[in-house]
């Protein structure tokens, strides 16, 4: 097959993927090549560098400089409930499942800037179940985690998260959650004491607890098979059995080695139970 | 007789109509897969629109899924909301990065994946819309030797983003729909 692109840049990707691999222990191998060549592509134009490969010194001998990276290759798009639908069927059809167990243990995986944690919250608040539940929200990227500990949002994103939670099968009114102030609304004590916020890299972080239910929605789409099976598995090992994990709507448990292990709940929803107890094939 | 491997194409205001005239009519054994980003609001109903789609088409119209391989005798659309970019290995990968020229799906974020994915062997297609998407596409399409064609602005409803493409100087065909479907047609082997 002919072998087209830019060869040389391809070499210079693999070059700062080794980089950061060697010098701080991130991984970045197995994440699907075209949209991690985009991102930097953009750091190189943003720092004015003629080549890829100049990102390599750039990192090596400052370590702030890597964060910068770190935080750029890091896609931080996101919403408060993003896709309402899930929602909607996590209020119905999980929450009372949950409820059924005295604590329960739910883990935001690549929670970004907070607002998925934030909206699995106010869920469980309207439930009435959000005292006993711990909720641990994760992600590699630093810069996101400390602006979801603020819990400040903007009020054109309030607009939207506004918009989303009505679609959700919410009845309350959404401004009951947070007081705005110089166009800035910031979340309830409450919810914002809540959420235990902490990084963690899928890649290569373990299992921390028990989890009941699992949310993990838009990160494993930027990873290869291999990469996805592991994370999968890792989700497999926390999740205690009949716990929930749900992924985002174009990404599946399929293509994994342990598709057999849950039973898929909601299909478009990507809501997914682990089984009783392991299938003997 | 074709070596012609794949077939992108961008659509925004408007879209739709033109995609069903240049696209109904060819055959089931089309031997070039097709893959098209056409912006929507995310809020449309998908399942709906393959259905439709599929009662109008020949060859198979679906949503591009993560790791599929590009196949002919398919019609792929960008799911609504993600990226759909193309890997090295000629498989559909998604994300969720920020919006580009205002859109997601962007078409230059199909068409530039494509580009480095299929080089010379990529025909690039840009219809009508009402914004900029896919003038960066049409240009690196020509960068790896693509061939790239804008639908007539005399025939769109919103003839911006064509305009905006010729603009760049690396449209290589100017064509109606009518003539776009004859243009793919000759390159197709569609005989087995
Ligand atoms: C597109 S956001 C998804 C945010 C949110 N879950 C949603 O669906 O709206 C992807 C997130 O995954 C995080 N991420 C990427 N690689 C990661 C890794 N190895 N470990 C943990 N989080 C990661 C990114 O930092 C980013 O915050």
């Amino acid at each position: 097959m002919d072998n087209y692109g830019n060869e040389i840049e391809d070499i210079e990707v693999n070059l700062v993927i080794d980089a950061i691999f060697q010098s701080y222990g991130y991984d970045f191998k197995n994440y699907f090549r075209a949209s991690f060549t985009r991102r930097l592509r953009n750091f190189k134009v943003l720092n004015n560098f003629n080549h890829i490969s100049d990102i390599i010194p750039f990192i090596l001998y400052d370590s702030g400089n890597f964060n910068k990276l770190l935080n750029a290759i890091s896609v931080t798009v996101t919403e408060m409930f993003r896709d309402p639908f899930i929602y909607k069927y996590i209020r119905e059809k999980v929450i009372p499942y949950l409820n059924t167990y005295p604590t329960i243990n739910i883990w935001v995986a690549g929670c970004a800037t907070g607002e998925e944690a934030y909206s699995i919250a106010i869920l469980l608040k309207e439930e009435n179940i959000l005292d006993k539940v711990n909720i641990y929200a994760t992600d590699i990227n630093t810069n996101s985690l400390d602006i979801a500990k603020e819990g400040v949002y903007s009020s054109e994103e309030m607009k939207l998260s506004t918009r989303n939670y009505q679609r959700s099968g919410a009845n309350r009114s959404f401004s009951e959650y947070y007081h705005t102030n110089y166009g800035n609304s910031i979340l309830n004590k409450e919810l914002r004491e809540k959420i235990i916020f902490n990084q963690h890299n899928l890649v290569s972080d373990a299992s921390f607890n028990e989890m009941h239910f699992i949310i993990c929605r838009n990160v494993l789409i930027y990873f290869n098979k291999k990469l996805q099976n592991r994370v999968i598995g890792l989700f497999n090992d926390s999740l205690i059995h009949n716990g929930f994990l749900c992924l985002g709507t174009k990404e599946d448990i399929r293509y994994s080695d342990y598709a057999e292990k849950f039973i898929v709940k909601g299909r478009e929803e990507r809501i997914f139970q682990k089984k009783q107890q392991d299938v003997e094939l | 007789m074709s070596n012609y491997k794949a077939i992108v194409i961008g659509a925004s205001l408007g879209g739709f109509d033109v995609i069903l005239k240049i696209i109904a009519p060819l055959p089931k054994n089309f031997s070039i897969p097709i893959v098209i980003v056409q912006h929507l609001s995310p809020d449309h109903i998908i399942g709906d629109k393959y259905n439709l789609l599929n009662t109008r088409f020949k060859l198979n119209a679906k949503e591009a899924e993560l790791f599929e391989i590009l196949k002919a005798g398919n019609v792929y659309f960008a799911p609504a909301g993600y990226h759909l970019l193309i890997e090295k290995n000629r498989s559909f990968s998604l994300n969720v990065d920020e919006k580009v020229m205002y859109s997601r799906p962007a078409i230059d974020v199909l068409f530039e994946t494509a580009a480095e994915a299929f080089g010379n062997s990529l025909i690039g297609i840009i219809l009508t819309g009402a914004n900029r998407d896919g003038t960066n596409g049409i240009i690196k399409i020509k960068e790896f030797g693509g061939l790239t064609i804008a639908q007539d602005p005399k025939t769109a409803l919103s003839p911006e983003m064509v305009e905006s493409a010729i603009d760049s100087g690396k449209i290589d065909h100017i064509l109606t729909p009518t003539e776009i479907y004859n243009f793919i047609m000759q390159f197709a082997d569609a005989k087995n």
